[in-house]
């Protein structure tokens, strides 16, 4: 082997000098430059997640429903029917800043990669994004450029975009947010997991060349960014959709047999991460040859090919004398396959290359015995935010103009400029498209749908780190009880700043109080998820933004709940409990009054169980003609959402409000655990009872129908705006916006 | 009972699609045919579903035509079959010879995946053959390259011989640009060969086939191609 690393080289890896003394004690010796690589990716926040471990351990990961939690390459839950759903949430935050593009798509390549290499047909992706504001020609560059990224990937990969989030604040600015999340279906017993078994078997990699795109992904995303990011735009790998689509199909296609041992996808760090994983998981090590391993470029050495994460690549532990099975799928998918070694009984990760050995490295060292921080956290000086009251506030004159704009915020406005750019039909299976309040697939042949959403709200975590955690996971599971869905099960993406801050763990450890807390009362698992800490550019650090994403099965996909009123005539109620004004950290006051301060509305936990079994019931019973939940925009943009349906309808609504104080809390308050819902006349009644068996208050809030959107208060006419107008605000603000 | 063949390149992802509504609505067998095959023989009818064939390297659907199957298709074509083309296989129909004109970028730059109106204008295609010239239709698109473009004489000669099979249109039926999804010249979402068996169009009626599905339009585009394979 080559000489030893030096401290200084392990410095600029971004290890520390306790970090490499510890690497030293578990070989027995220093590491060489391509050992020191590989712990240096290995040992990274991004792989190790070592300053969140400790506290990810509290998050309920249990049901009768689990059947792969966290440490898998995915989680899946069962859904009935002998099937399972196999999910994920994944963020790509830093290279979507240094180039957005390829950045945004090589998330979702990486998510789907985790998907299939469970055994499951990805089904359905979504996305979560959080951009600077779009009056700064940068950000509407990097927002316009993701989202192109995605598109161009999902579409080509046949799959559809079918929910997710986009919002803007200035803390995003420099560290913009991309969280892509995949889910496949796969049957409930034939799970693939990554775990090397049988010494002996051979080790294979196939699909895409390595080349030397992407090195250093890892600790480049395990980073603050300074003024020279830009510079790090090698580090950003480029997607090839179309060959991941050819893998996918090749993989899932010798998945349907029983050649396979285990399979494990090459992300973040490569070679190494994928040989050291699959090994220790299994107690085994593996030994490979990088002559072996087929290169898009010449004189790579062996530093470059165990970092390298060109992606498209999958790592197969093959069943001793079936790789006939595999040379004959990947041949015909024109991909390119090659054994490149084999699993050891040793523990070793152990790598040839031209005839020398080039690394000698325990696997476990690199995986299992990552540093575990348990970093200090402090609560900030700013603790607690001051509440936010109408009296705190100049009240607006013009009603009218106040809800016109705010249909037409970058906060509320229709994220249709996105989503249109997405393919969100491919598969012939979508029954609520994205717009709704929760994406819905089919699978065909059954009557099961499975729905799913991915919710977050940066301003309420940064004002309230617990209170924002909580409704994060409440939202998410009334945005699926609002399509009559059951959740089964949660991912999340923790978004946060730099963790040797001992505030912004203070931020995250309260978060995944709060995320607990909803979670254990909601009854919903974890399955896995992802941490991306370090989103710090120039020491400003980011709203902390915790994204859950939650999946639900509803019974017969064609009975979901609609999510737009359709007929004229149709009764409204707000079902839910009184909220009281719940001003802090809204939509209204970042959009009317431009500030983000306050705190935002106390999680009623009680009252969202409530309302989830009510909805789903009712809707079962099929008497819920619309519903709509209440969180970013209070009734006024419930009702906005309602007007406009997916097929270019549309509908007016007349709504009837009460008010005793003032008129911004009743109208765009952001209490929990509220939902707008309409009903033919003649099921009145029938609602009636399903919230008095339930526990839910109902209140008449007005009729459907209608050329405009008409708000009365206390009788008075208040808003009229007609449809036309308030479609073309609602519909293209954000294009326009987009455009600059 | 008529026979269809679902072609299927690698990059293809809407054979499932059309293969789930060509069996749906018909009732007929459907049958996925991957792009290596050398012959067609049996089938009556061809359907080129959507997609990306090849990665629509080079240009969308460039690429495709070299696939072994285009020549027993291109044969198909030859002897009065049914040869249909969806999305990706309209611009593979067009890079293979069998139908004009060409698709530029739509004109907005992006990808456009949402619900379109289409007005049926003429009858003499398998895909409208049992549909009333006039009829309207909504179905999703979902392209990024759908800008049917063809020079002055070419567009001449297929509206003057009625080979403009659909056009986009509003809801008043109205061929408005305003209801055009990608600038389509003529807004023009669907066209036919000169002899009247090869025919294709952007938007998906294999995403219209269920109430499920939010829409049942593009029922009638399959109901009208398996009445073709019988007439």
């Amino acid at each position: 082997m080559s000489g030893a690393a030096t401290l200084e080289a392990a410095l600029a890896s971004g290890l520390s000098t306790e970090e490499f003394r510890q690497i030293g004690a578990l070989l027995g010796r220093p590491p060489n430059p391509t050992e020191l690589g590989m712990f240096s990716a290995m040992w990274s926040e991004h792989c190790s997640y070592k300053s969140s471990r400790r506290h990810l351990a509290r998050f309920p990961t249990e049901s009768p429903r689990v059947i792969e939690g966290p440490g898998e390459n995915a989680g899946a839950v069962d859904i009935g029917h002998g099937l399972a759903a196999v999910f994920k949430v994944e963020s790509h935050n830093h290279p979507t800043f240094i180039e957005p593009f390829q950045g945004a798509a090589t998330g979702v390549g990486g998510i789907l990669r985790d998907i299939f290499t469970m055994g499951a047909r990805p089904v359905a992706l979504m996305n979560s994004l959080r951009f600077g504001p779009l009056s700064v020609p940068k950000n509407r560059a990097l927002f316009t450029g993701a989202v192109a990224g995605i598109a161009n990937y999902g579409n080509s990969m046949g799959i559809p975009t079918v929910g997710g989030e986009v919002f803007f604040e200035d803390c995003y600015s420099l560290n913009p947010l991309v969280n892509a999340f995949a889910l496949g279906i796969a049957p409930a017993d034939r799970i693939f997991r990554a775990r090397a078994e049988a010494p002996g078997s051979p080790i294979w990699c196939v699909g895409s060349k390595t080349g030397r795109d992407g090195i250093h992904g890892a600790s480049m995303a395990s980073a603050a960014f300074d003024e020279e990011a830009e510079a790090k735009r090698p580090t950003v790998q480029v997607g090839d959709p179309f060959l991941e689509k050819l893998l996918m199909e090749a993989c899932l296609e010798l998945m349907r047999g029983d050649a396979l041992i285990a399979v494990q996808d090459m992300g973040a760090a490569g070679l190494t991460c994928s040989t050291s994983e699959v090994a220790s998981r299994g107690g085994a090590g593996v030994e490979i040859d990088l002559d072996r391993v087929t290169q898009r470029e010449t004189g790579m050495n062996a530093y470059e090919i165990m970092l390298s994460e060109s992606q498209e690549r999958m790592l197969l532990v093959v069943r001793s004398g079936r790789e006939a099975e595999v040379t004959r799928i990947f041949d015909k998918w024109d991909l390119d396959a090659a054994p490149i070694g084999k699993v050891s009984s040793d523990g070793l990760l152990r790598v040839r290359h031209q005839g020398r050995l080039a690394a000698e490295v325990p696997c476990r060292a690199l995986t299992d015995d990552a540093p575990a921080f348990d970093r200090p956290a402090a609560q900030p000086s700013w603790w607690p935010s001051p509440e936010v009251t109408p009296a705190d506030l100049t009240e607006p004159r013009d009603w009218n103009a106040v809800v016109r704009e705010l249909a037409g915020s970058p906060e509320l406005a229709s994220r249709r400029f996105v989503y249109e750019q997405y393919d969100h039909m491919v598969r012939s299976d979508t029954v609520v498209r994205p717009g709704g309040d929760a994406g819905v697939v089919r699978i065909k042949g059954r009557e099961l749908g499975i729905a799913m959403t991915l919710d977050g709200n940066g301003r309420y975590t940064a004002r309230d780190p617990r209170r924002g955690g909580a409704l994060a996971v409440a939202e998410a599971c009334r945005n699926l009880a609002a399509v009559g869905a059951t959740p089964v099960g949660a991912t999340n993406c923790l978004n946060f700043g730099n963790p040797e801050r001992p505030e912004i763990m203070w931020e995250f450890t309260e978060a995944i109080a709060g995320m607990t807390e909803a979670l254990d009362a909601l009854g919903v698992p974890i399955t896995g998820g992802n941490v991306s800490f370090y989103n710090e550019t120039e020491g400003a650090n980011i709203f902390p933004t915790p994204v859950v994403g939650v999946v639900g099965v509803l019974p017969e996909a064609v009975k979901r709940i609609p999510q737009h009123l359709s007929t004229p005539g149709n009764l409204l109620f707000l079902a839910g409990p009184e909220g009281g004004d719940a001003l802090g950290a809204s939509a209204f006051l970042k959009e009317h009054h431009h500030r983000t301060d306050g705190r935002p509305p106390k999680p009623d936990l009680d009252a969202e169980v409530r309302l989830g079994a009510f909805l789903r019931a009712a809707g079962a019973a099929g008497i819920v003609a619309s519903a709509r939940d209440l969180s970013e925009g209070g009734i006024a943009a419930a009702a906005i959402e309602s007007l406009f349906a997916p097929d270019g309808s549309a509908i007016g609504a007349e709504l009837r409000l009460e008010c005793r104080g003032r008129l911004e809390g009743t109208l765009f308050g952001e209490a929990p655990a509220r939902a707008l819902l309409s009903v033919r006349p003649e099921n009145g009644d029938a609602l009636h009872e399903f919230g008095a068996r339930e526990g839910v208050p109902l209140l008449p809030v007005g009729t459907a129908g209608g050329d405009a959107l008409r708000i009365l208060v206390n009788s008075v006419p208040t808003v009229r705006l007609d449809l036309d107008e308030l479609e073309d605000t609602f519909k293209y603000s954000l294009g326009r916006l987009a455009a600059g | 009972m008529a026979r269809f063949a679902v072609l299927v390149f690698p990059g293809t992802n809407c054979e499932g699609d059309v293969l789930h509504a060509i069996e749906a609505v018909t009732g007929q067998p459907a049958e996925l045919v991957w792009h290596k095959e050398g012959s067609l023989d049996g089938f009556d009818a061809a359907v080129v579903p959507g997609g990306f064939a090849h990665g629509d390297y080079l240009r969308a659907g460039g690429l495709a035509r070299f696939s072994p199957v285009m020549e027993p298709l291109i044969r198909m074509a030859e002897s009065g079959r049914a040869v249909v083309g969806i999305c990706n296989g309209f611009q593979i129909l067009q890079e293979a010879g069998l139908l004009p004109g060409a698709m530029l970028r739509n004109e907005s730059l992006s990808y456009v995946c949402r619900d379109v109106r289409l007005r049926v204008e003429a009858d003499s295609s398998p895909l409208t053959c049992g549909l009333e010239p006039g009829t309207t239709l909504r179905m999703p698109v979902g392209h990024a390259e759908g800008n049917f473009r063809a020079d002055d004489d070419v567009l001449e000669a297929l509206e003057a011989d009625e080979r403009v099979i659909f056009r986009y249109c509003d809801d008043g039926g109205e061929a408005s640009e305003a209801a055009n999804p990608n600038g389509s010249r003529n807004n023009i979402a669907g066209v036919r060969n000169a002899r009247g068996n090869v025919a294709a169009l952007m938007p998906h009626p294999d995403r219209a086939y269920e109430e499920a599905l939010g829409g049942v339009d593009g029922r009638r585009l399959f109901e009208s191609l398996h009445r073709f394979t019988e007439s």
